[in-house]
């Protein structure tokens, strides 16, 4: 292949019920930051069904192209025909670089659009860079469950890909009235040739906020001693408003569900204020919290690592602090003598 | 009777592994080696399926001759065979070249017996990527189906199966032909302790063990290293954050300060108890 041939960073946005993920809005940021740097259009990519709409808050978030691929037949994500769009519009104008959340969508077109293409995926990017004068895409990523940063490069395959962590990137602020060039596309695929359907889709529909969109969260580790002792976490969360968190021993424990899971293999969250109550702060836990406003750690070991990745810290026994936060916060905010 | 098989790995166990700190490497001999924690609920479901609607489960990895030991892991948990490719022409391998290496060993077995079913678990904890799998089903031109939590049915004769699709806001029920391939959410099952009559198949039990030569219609340019589009550049630890403040004070003290800089937050409490 000839390198000359692959101009472009492409962002692969991902469509819900008619909204864009914020991590696709993320990723124009960061695209529209590497696109610069090598003096090249940044565009996104969208298939869907009526979703040429949507092309006006992509260029407001910074694309110079949309590309749109609007049939019924992909009115929902399947692997199968999502990939075959993808694969049609990459052979047709070769991007030198393309983009996908770390969603489970993003995460499952990728895996199956880099075996065909051939070419090399990164995934659960969490820093992206390009080579100015040679277009190579450096994309770091904890590996290893965290324990050490590694930057991959595709030396020798176009385009490079890679997945994307929601929540590291920061999308632009968007630019009322700015403009690109839109192109429809189609591909010609028949619904009685697609080996899956989609039967089903069932949203949860609890008004529970999802701990990925908190403003508060409270997360309790293994030092809380017992699923019992856990609820002094519940407690908490309650008071506040706020959500439960967990690291990940917790979950294997089986105290909370996978959901609650924070970290390198659960969710990466950016709540205003994170309280991180008895977890000792192993890397893989850090990864997925430390971009939260405020980090406060509350631990009975002064030398728990939690306290290196905290902006404040109380080093005492939690089931002699939190209940006392407990009845303060509750006083403060559900009393009468508040003033907030 | 199902023939379905589980792609396995042992891997080092990333939660107490310790790091080099001069090398920024990892003591890979610090930690112990074990079967990938999401492999364990694959092999569970397999078996969970196959004692439903009869057949076998067979159990296939890449890796060292040590890997053997989580095949027996495996074998424990209930599948009946197992299959280990392992060369040095696989080393330093991808999730391209693992893909592609796999793909040649599940047509082997396919040969030994048709396969109905391929399922993994969601990612490795070492390579962290959930890639391999789909990239075997694009390579064998099956359904990928990924973050799988639930198996509704599986109809051999009619050729079909229906399972929950784990999205970020709740699940989709997909209907799928056969054969196809699963990666699954932990959350899918849970793993009993091993039973005294598999523990003791698994303690004697010898997989099949293939070179890269026994695999047929190879090009040996896609495997290990050599086949792997990406490469490691560079590692480095992740970076030392500034450590916080400590309060001081007693209990009572301690909790005052944390009181007053986060009430500082005002406008998340008024927005708590506004409109909501």
């Amino acid at each position: 292949m000839s390198f000359e041939d692959y101009s472009g960073v492409w962002v692969f946005i991902e469509e819900n019920e008619g909204k864009i993920a914020p991590v696709s809005l993320e990723l124009l940021g960061a695209g529209r930051t590497l696109a610069d740097k090598r003096g090249v259009e940044l565009a996104g990519i969208m298939i869907g069904e009526n979703v040429t709409g949507l092309a006006d808050t992509i260029f407001e978030y910074g694309a110079d192209t949309v590309y749109v691929y609007d049939q019924p037949i992909f009115k929902l994500y399947r692997t199968e025909s999502f990939m075959k769009a993808l694969l049609h519009c990459s052979e047709k104008y070769k991007p030198e670089i393309i983009l996908y959340g770390a969603t489970s969508t993003g995460k499952d077109l990728a895996s199956a659009v880099a075996t065909d293409l051939p070419t090399g995926l990164t995934a659960d990017t969490t820093e992206l860079d390009v080579e100015e004068d040679t277009g190579l895409l450096l994309a770091s990523r904890p590996a290893f469950g965290g324990n050490i940063m590694a930057t991959i490069l595709c030396k020798k395959y176009r385009p490079q890909m890679a997945t994307v962590r929601p929540k590291v990137m920061k999308a632009l602020q968007p630019e009322k009235g700015r403009n690109g060039k839109l192109v429809p596309e189609q591909i010609d695929i028949k619904e009685e040739d697609m080996r899956t359907k989609v039967l089903k889709i069932v949203r949860e529909t609890t008004k529970k906020i999802r701990i990925d969109e908190a403003d508060i969260v409270v997360a309790g580790g293994k030092g809380l001693g017992s699923e019992q002792g856990f609820e002094l976490v519940h407690q908490l969360a309650r008071t506040l408003g706020g959500v439960v968190g967990a690291s990940r021993d917790v979950v294997e424990a089986g105290w909370i569900g996978h959901h609650h899971q924070v970290g390198q293999t659960g969710v990466t969250v950016t709540p205003k204020i994170y309280f991180a109550i008895g977890i000792s702060g192993a890397i893989q836990h850090i990864v997925g919290m430390k971009n939260s406003g405020i980090i406060i750690a509350i631990n009975k070991d002064p030398d728990a690592a939690i306290f290196n990745s905290c902006h404040y810290g109380i080093v005492g026994d939690a089931f002699e602090i939190v209940p006392l936060l407990v009845k303060e916060f509750h006083k403060a905010l559900h009393g009468e003598e508040v003033e907030v | 009777m199902l023939h379905i098989v589980a792609c396995i790995k042992q891997v080092p166990d990333t939660k107490v592994i310790k790091m080099n700190p001069k090398t920024n490497t990892m003591d890979r001999a610090s930690a112990p080696a074990i079967l990938n924690p999401y492999d364990a609920h694959a092999v569970e479901e397999a078996v969970r399926l196959k004692n439903k609607h009869g057949g076998c489960v067979s159990v296939v990895t890449m890796g060292p001759p040590p890997a053997v030991k989580a095949i027996r892991k495996c074998i424990e948990i209930g599948a009946d065979e197992g299959y280990m490719i392992s060369d040095r022409a696989f080393a330093g391998a991808d999730t391209l070249a693992t893909s592609y290496a796999l793909t040649k060993a599940i047509n082997k077995i396919s040969e030994i017996k048709p396969i109905d079913l391929i399922i993994c678990g969601k990612m490795t904890i070492d390579g962290d990527t959930g890639q391999v799998g789909p990239g075997i089903a694009r390579r064998l031109d099956i359904p990928p189906l990924t973050s799988v939590n639930k198996v509704v049915e599986i109809q051999k004769e009619d050729g079909y199966m229906v399972v929950h699709r784990k999205l970020e806001d709740g699940h989709e029920v997909v209907k799928t032909t056969l054969p196809c391939l699963l990666s699954v959410e932990k959350e899918i099952n849970e793993v009993p302790y091993s039973t005294f009559p598999n523990m003791l198949k698994a303690a004697r039990y010898q997989p099949v063990i293939w070179s890269v030569n026994d695999l047929e219609d190879i090009d040996r340019k896609q495997l290990g290293l050599k086949g792997s589009p990406t490469i490691v550049a560079k590692v480095w630890a992740p970076p030392k954050p500034e450590g916080g403040k400590l309060f001081e004070g007693n209990s009572d003290e301690q909790v005052q300060q944390l009181l007053s800089v986060v009430l500082e937050k005002k406008e998340l409490f008024t927005e708590m108890r506004g409109s909501k």
